[in-house]
């Protein structure tokens, strides 16, 4: 069962929250400018509590049980970043304040910096975009600029590997770039083949998600890289995999020039229902002019007795802002407690152990679940969701079964290469029990679906809703409603 | 930390894997790359990371310690308890976007009350699930207008009074979409009216945006440029401040296509510049050219009334390059938090909240003019901000109210060349009579030196 729409339970005249009196004498106001109707709900404080906890337990969660959902790094998110990110000192700061005033913030934000350029293998960084997506845009950006500042006009060609994560192709599109798709080969690498025979002069890069959507890395990497780089092109990087490589490869050695982060991601900050995300780039040195302004810099240099004055700098040849202010400092704050808690070795052990309980998975399934590129994975791996012997069974019918045993479904259709794809990342957070339980879970749905498919079919059974009309949904466009009765 | 796995556990997966070591997953790693050096710090203990933290965040001048009357995109609400006690609950801070309804309802039904409570708001047909903030949302309703089009209207008009990094955004977001921006060169004259702005619109203009209230707080009916705008065949967006719109006309009154806005305002801490919220509403004729999430009401196999992620095939993972946005990630919980803002505060709360930003707002402009040497810049009518001319320059004001232990404004001469010696001074709730009538004294004091 939902919950009631919010027009029914308005009741006219009741009050949820009271402000005081104004305290200065009244000044009219300009009667033509004036709104006739505020049709707003009216609620007591306990409707809405109400209302938002019994929404809140329709919902699964990390909090609540096992989310393996592959390229989301769905990892446990500790309570201390919740509480750090929730200081007075953070909270009740106005982005506009002078400098002198949000030193703690600015060092904080340029600590994160050092961290991600330490992490990265790189020279600079810019905190400002908002998400991955965000990332990707500003490093597409970026490219475009690079090539034009060297009046290398011609190139605005980018090539997306066909197991690249999903926003890359609008994300070059939106910067004005074409994007070419290149295949992959029969082991899950880029197609040395075709990718050679894109790399001509009209190349601006390469969008290379690495470990790539099939949770495989590149066993090619340095030729791939090579390639794009003896052809005038720059290789972008979506670090949205970068949980399989804290400690275990810097991507900027290897001569990926530029990546975003997704704290929201391998920085344990929530995914929050949808966002906020926060997804810093990362870039070698040729790339540092071109950052999107502000980044955060030491304006004076400290003494021992005192501390360095922290600043906004403009790069050179910046992109320009990507948005307004300069990020998601609250993300930040719950990033950088997540970094303190681990410092080195814990962040090795970080993507040690979210590649142990990956290929943990894929050794116990491997066997009832036909895997196509089947090697060592690195922190997820794609299983299909369908039998020759079980042709009504299809991954979705899987993915809804899982909710019965109180587990989240797998990211499913995707990566588009796979057929029926079932993509699985079980994080480094979860216990070999729970690990266990899901194998124990998968291994039974796949008996199922060849002794009583129809327990897929119509499932899930125990969830507040089962599966929803969305044909309807896209055909009656019912987007909001009255928030008030009539 | 938080790994749970004991040696022998490890040793025990390790053996069903058929590695004898960690290391031994890595071998697809470059060898010359593998396992570098990461020289960073070692861990801490939480203990300690709450102390490092509390002394970045003491290092921070707080608005419980200053007085603020800045404001220029970013402002100093009331957050009722409430809005946190929900945002802090674990089954929705801890979900993934709702892609799975059957375990998602939760998330999906508030931002159906978003949804909802916004179009009511800014009296638009539907609105998306969010943004990352006002700038942004400014910068996708540039694209969905030039999609609109099909790329055949390159211009685009910007109000010089719409928010200046709100402008800038939205031109590194189309450096490589050939689109014309023209109305806010610096040459033209901030104090210039919204109607002026149609001399730009011609019939190669896809879109006109103007901010309501304007970035120096005044309010204009934009009834007229609206018309105007339309009678060329082009969309007329508003970038707006949804507490405002507790008080004045909504924007679809005026007949706006978009209406985008900043919603931190509604129960979203300052937070030193985010997370915030974009807010993006539309006319339904334009909801298949809208990027970003949208949830629709259906049923489900039960009969029963459900909530799902609708119209998914505009968007990137489906469209791919043909997609009018790559957004992806969201402002999930900030849109969660403006849903419980505003289902709280309701009809009576968001009227009292508007009427206090008004009411204080215009007394402080009262008492500022009355010292000597500042006067309010503007006579139009303005809603909770404004802007002074001072008698000097604003950062040496500032700098001197800040001794005071207040918040001045904005310099607006940063922007604006004509404004040099200008101050926006913004005002809320938060503003006390006893606030502001110290202001004002300080004022004085700056003045006289």
């Amino acid at each position: 069962m939902t919950e009631p729409r919010l027009c029914e339970l308005s009741v006219p005249g009741r009050v949820g929250f009271r402000f005081p009196a104004a305290d200065v004498p009244s000044t009219d106001m300009p009667k033509d400018l004036l709104r006739t109707e505020l049709p707003m709900p009216e609620l007591s404080e306990m409707d809405v509590i109400r209302r938002y906890t019994h929404l809140s337990q329709l919902n699964h969660a990390i909090d609540i049980g096992f989310y393996p959902l592959g390229s989301c790094t769905m990892k446990y998110n500790p309570k201390i970043n919740e509480e750090t990110a929730r200081y007075t000192g953070f909270t009740a700061v106005h982005p506009l304040q002078p400098i002198e005033t949000v030193q703690g913030s600015l060092a904080l934000m340029y600590e994160l910096q050092e961290w991600l350029k330490e992490i990265g293998g790189f020279a600079g960084v810019s905190l400002q975009p908002a998400a991955g997506a965000h990332g990707e845009l500003t490093g597409v950006l970026i490219i475009r600029a690079y090539h034009k500042d060297r009046g290398d006009s011609k190139r605005t060609k980018i090539l997306i590997p066909d197991s690249a994560h999903g926003t890359n192709p609008a994300s070059s599109a939106m910067s004005g770039l074409n994007v070419v798709e290149i295949k992959s080969d029969a082991r899950g690498n880029v197609d040395l083949q075709a990718l050679k025979a894109e790399c001509d002069d009209t190349l601006a890069g390469l969008m290379l998600t690495n470990p790539n959507t099939l949770g495989l890395f590149d066993e090619h990497l340095e030729e791939v890289i090579e390639l794009v780089h003896k052809a005038g092109g720059l290789v972008y990087g979506d670090g949205a995999n970068m949980n399989a490589l804290l400690g275990i490869l810097k991507p900027g050695e290897v001569g990926i020039d530029v990546l975003h982060y997704n704290l929201h991601k391998t920085f344990s900050t929530p995914h929050g229902g949808g966002g906020p995300g926060s997804g810093p780039v990362g870039v070698r040195e040729h790339l540092v002019d071109f950052l999107p302004a502000p980044i955060v810099g030491i304006i004076e240099e400290g003494t021992d007795e005192i501390p360095p004055l922290y600043g906004f700098i403009t790069p050179a040849k910046t992109i320009g802002r990507v948005k307004a202010f300069h990020g998601h400092f609250g993300i930040m704050v719950r990033a950088y407690t997540y970094m303190l808690m681990h410092g080195a070795n814990g962040l090795r052990q970080v993507a040690e152990h979210a590649v142990l309980n990956a290929n943990y998975l894929l050794a116990k399934l491997r066997h009832a679940y036909h895997v196509p590129y089947d090697r060592i994975c690195m922190h997820e791996f794609v299983a299909e969701g369908c039998w020759d012997d079980a042709p009504e069974v299809h991954a979705l019918d899987i993915a809804k079964r899982l909710m019965d045993y109180h587990f989240h479904p797998p990211t499913n259709y995707f990566p588009l290469i796979v057929h029926e794809a079932l993509m699985i990342e079980p994080t480094e957070t979860e216990s070999k029990q729970t690990l266990d339980a899901f194998i124990e879970a998968m291994l039974k749905i796949a008996e199922e679906a060849h002794q009583e498919p129809e327990l897929l079919k119509t499932a899930p059974h125990i969830t507040p809703v089962g599966r929803v009309d969305e044909v309807r949904a896209a055909k009656d466009l019912i987007l909001a409603c009255n928030v008030c009765p009539d | 930390m938080y790994l749970p796995h004991t040696d022998s556990e490890r040793q025990e997966m390790l053996a069903a894997i058929g590695v004898e070591s960690l290391a031994d997953l890595f071998s697809s790693i470059p060898a010359k790359y593998r396992f570098p050096t990461l020289n960073l710090p070692e861990a801490l203990s939480e203990m300690e990371v709450q102390q490092t933290l509390a002394e970045y965040a003491s290092d921070n001048e707080n608005l419980q310690d200053l007085v603020c009357f800045l404001g220029a995109g970013a402002y100093n609400h009331y957050i009722p308890a409430a809005v946190d006690s929900i945002l802090r609950r674990g089954e929705f801070y801890t979900a993934y976007t709702p892609y799975q309804p059957e375990v998602s309802q939760g998330t999906l039904q508030a931002i159906f009350d978003y949804q909802s409570l916004i179009t009511a708001l800014t009296g638009m047909e539907v609105s998306n699930a969010s943004h990352y903030d006002g700038a942004t949302a400014v910068a996708e309703a540039v694209t969905m207008a030039h999609a609109h089009f099909r790329g055949k209207r390159n211009r685009v008009v910007l109000s010089p009074a719409l928010n200046p990094m709100y402008r800038a955004t939205v031109r590194t977001y189309h450096a490589g979409s050939g689109i014309e921006f023209v109305g806010d060169e610096t040459t033209q004259d901030p104090k210039s009216r919204p109607d002026e702005l149609a001399q730009f619109i011609d019939s190669n203009t896809a879109l006109v945006v103007v901010q309501y209230p304007d970035f120096f707080g005044r309010i204009f009916d934009l009834t007229e440029l609206a018309k105007k705008t339309h009678e060329a065949g082009a969309l007329f967006a508003v970038s707006t401040y949804p507490i405002a719109l507790g008080m004045l006309k909504p924007p679809g009154e005026f007949d706006a296509d978009i209406v985008t806005g900043e919603g931190q305002s509604l129960g979203i801490p300052l937070s030193f510049g985010g997370p915030y919220l974009g807010i993006f509403t539309t006319k339904k004729e334009y909801v298949r050219k809208m990027a970003g999430r949208l949830v629709g009401e259906t049923v489900d196999n039960r009969g029963q009334r459900a909530y799902v992620l609708t119209l998914t095939a505009r968007e990137q993972h489906i469209r791919r390059e043909k997609a009018t946005s790559n957004i992806c990630s969201n402002q999930g919980l900030m849109v969660l938090a403006a849903a419980v803002y505003l289902s709280l505060l309701g009809k009576q709360g968001l009227k009292q909240v508007a009427n206090l930003c008004y009411q204080k707002a215009h007394y402080a402009a009262k008492q500022i003019t009355k010292v000597k040497g500042f006067k309010v810049w503007s006579p139009d009518p303005f809603f909770n901000e404004f802007a002074i001319q001072c008698p000097s320059n604003v950062e040496n004001i500032n700098e001197h109210l800040l001794e005071h232990g207040v918040l001045g404004g904005y310099d607006l001469g940063q922007d604006y060349p004509a404004l040099h010696n200008h101050m926006l001074i913004a005002v809320t709730e938060m503003n006390s009579k006893e606030e502001i009538d110290y202001l004002v004294n300080v004022l004085k004091e700056a003045s006289h030196d």
